[in-house]
């Protein structure tokens, strides 16, 4: 709220950053993204070993978790090409104290918790039918709106190596703009976002589908372009695994560019934003 | 300044509670039988959209003989015990007959071969596995369509139920048995066949032996091995424990096409 101060500290006043359909799209996904997450690794646990190509090459993943035994004790295991790393407790060999057991993904990370591919699967495809509708309602309403192209496209401006350099080094710093700038997103969120909404999204959808044999038989041309089924599933793994790496750098952003008028702002729409002080009290907008 | 420390410190400690409680109460949830059920609801129309996008006559992938997998994996049963299959195993599966019964006009009892001499077609697939690996294999086998059309089926006849030799979990009532069922659609397909080759060769034991069904555009479990028998049904809820199939009993879909 602006507060009639005496001299130079900006006032606050509070802007619409995020129309309705933004927000409630946002926190669907939310929902949807980490319910997919975790049942998918529940179903990378029945096989947790990923290849290339259109079969399995099972004496050759090009990533495997699993267990061996090392001077008398089970270990975890997660051989990435030749490079084998020993991962106890995390991946490979998981559980309590005395119920460890043989398991890709730990159950802290998989729904359900225990090794169930039938439920693990009911819960993905649900999760699927919500992720995909909520995303198509996302797209649609923010080509409406005019989202994508006023506040996700980024302009020449924008894109000048100069600008991106600068955006780079402020973001490394964690120096955040607080005035009039903030009104609009930056070059480096305008890129993360599209390269999430537009292309990641959509990756896993794509290639969730290129697994499907049915589906296989309605666009063979999926087979093609993801160069086979196994290489499907290799990709789906690593594009779920580069919107977890968004998610982590998207939530330390969020944090330390101010949490509490970032998750308001996603919320109710409303972000604040600070301006200089107007003679006039209550004139800002 | 000390204002927004505390609420970051708190904020921090609401997120990391909820952050608890999401997990203990996902993993509540998700064992929950009506969870389950709820989110099992999809199912429905998973395999409707599937019908709908999918045309009917639509061909899966066939590959060329260099795509080939090594070792075609056998899952499931690989060598069963079950007392009527080690005898026909036995005797080359000499006394074997493939029964076709239920909703038919002409019900059949067919020698190895007299299968052999049906309508045939050879395929080299893809076939996946629930679990997420796939192989590639050249199957040899009897087109189902002709097959059924032989024994000719009634009116009210919407499904066929593979019967199979090999018993996968030991019961007290016999729901360890191995069966599956498809629809007419899948069974007229061009694709489906009864396989008594896999590669060239007499299909083996562990892949099936003497007959595998193959339905091409579906997941693993599907693709009943050790048939024995098949029936025509109307609908198949009082077969086992009514869903269609031995991993359809325990939870998975009936229509596996993803």
């Amino acid at each position: 709220m602006p507060k009639p101060e005496n001299g130079t500290k900006p006032e606050k006043v509070l802007v619409y950053r995020h129309r309705g359909v933004t927000r409630l799209t946002h926190w669907i996904n939310v929902l949807a993204v980490s319910l997919l997450l975790m049942s998918g690794l529940e179903i990378f646990n029945a096989h947790p070993a990923l290849y290339w190509g259109q079969k399995a090459t099972f004496d050759q993943p090009w990533i495997s978790m699993g267990s061996a035994e090392k001077a008398g004790r089970t270990i975890g295991v997660t051989k990435i090409g030749s490079l084998t790393l020993e991962t106890t407790g995390v991946l490979g060999y998981s559980g309590p104290p005395g119920m460890q057991e043989e398991r890709g993904f730990p159950a802290w990370a998989t729904l359900p918790s225990s090794r169930d591919l039938a439920d693990g699967r009911h819960w993905h495809f649900f999760f699927a039918w919500l992720f995909v509708i909520n995303g198509l309602t996302y797209w649609i309403m923010s080509l409406i709106n005019g989202h994508i192209r006023k506040d996700l496209a980024p302009s020449l401006a924008d894109v000048a190596p100069k600008n991106v350099w600068r955006e780079i080094v402020t973001h490394a710093k964690l120096r955040f703009p607080k005035g009039e700038e903030a009104r609009h997103y930056n070059v480096l969120q305008k890129g993360a976002y599209l390269a999430v909404a537009l292309v990641l999204l959509p990756m896993m959808v794509a290639t969730g589908l290129t697994m499907s044999p049915g589906f296989n038989a309605a666009a063979p041309w999926l087979l093609d372009l993801f160069g086979g089924r196994q290489s499907a599933r290799t990709l789906h793994f690593i594009s779920a695994s580069l919107i977890v790496g968004f998610i982590l750098l998207h939530l330390a952003m969020v944090v330390a560019s101010g949490a509490w008028n970032n998750i308001r702002s996603m919320i109710t729409g409303k972000y604040a934003i600070e301006v200089p002080p107007s003679p006039a009290a209550g004139a800002a907008e | 300044m000390s204002d927004t420390t505390n609420r970051r410190g708190w904020l921090k400690a609401a997120g990391a509670s909820l952050g608890a409680l999401a997990l203990g109460a996902c993993d509540k949830i998700g064992m929950d039988p009506k969870a389950v059920g709820f989110v099992s609801k999809a199912e429905g129309l998973t395999r409707r959209v599937q019908r709908l996008v999918i045309d009917r006559k639509a061909l899966a992938r066939e590959f060329t003989p260099a795509d080939i997998s090594p070792v075609f994996k056998p899952n499931g049963s690989i060598s069963p015990s079950d007392a009527d299959y080690r005898a026909h195993l036995l005797k080359g599966f000499a006394d074997y007959r493939l029964v076709v019964d239920g909703l038919v006009e002409r019900p059949l009892a067919l020698s190895l071969e007299e299968v052999s001499a049906l309508p045939s077609r050879t395929q080299i697939t893809r076939h996946d596995c629930v679990e997420g690996w796939s192989a590639i294999g050249k199957w040899t086998g009897a087109r189902l369509g002709p097959l059924l059309d032989k024994a000719g089926l009634k009116k009210n006849a919407r499904y066929i139920v593979f019967h199979c030799g090999d018993t996968l979990e030991e019961t007290l009532d016999g729901s360890g048995q191995y069966y599956e069922s498809i629809d007419l659609i899948d069974a007229y397909h061009p694709q489906t066949i009864l396989a008594y080759q896999l590669n060239d060769k007499t299909l083996p034991v562990a892949n099936g032996a003497p007959l595998r069904l193959r339905v091409e555009r579906q997941l693993g479990y599907k693709q009943a091995k050790y048939v024995m028998r098949l029936e025509a049904v109307e609908d198949f809820s009082h077969i086992s424990r009514g869903n269609g199939g031995f991993w359809e009993d325990r939870g998975y879909e009936w229509y596996a096409g993803i």
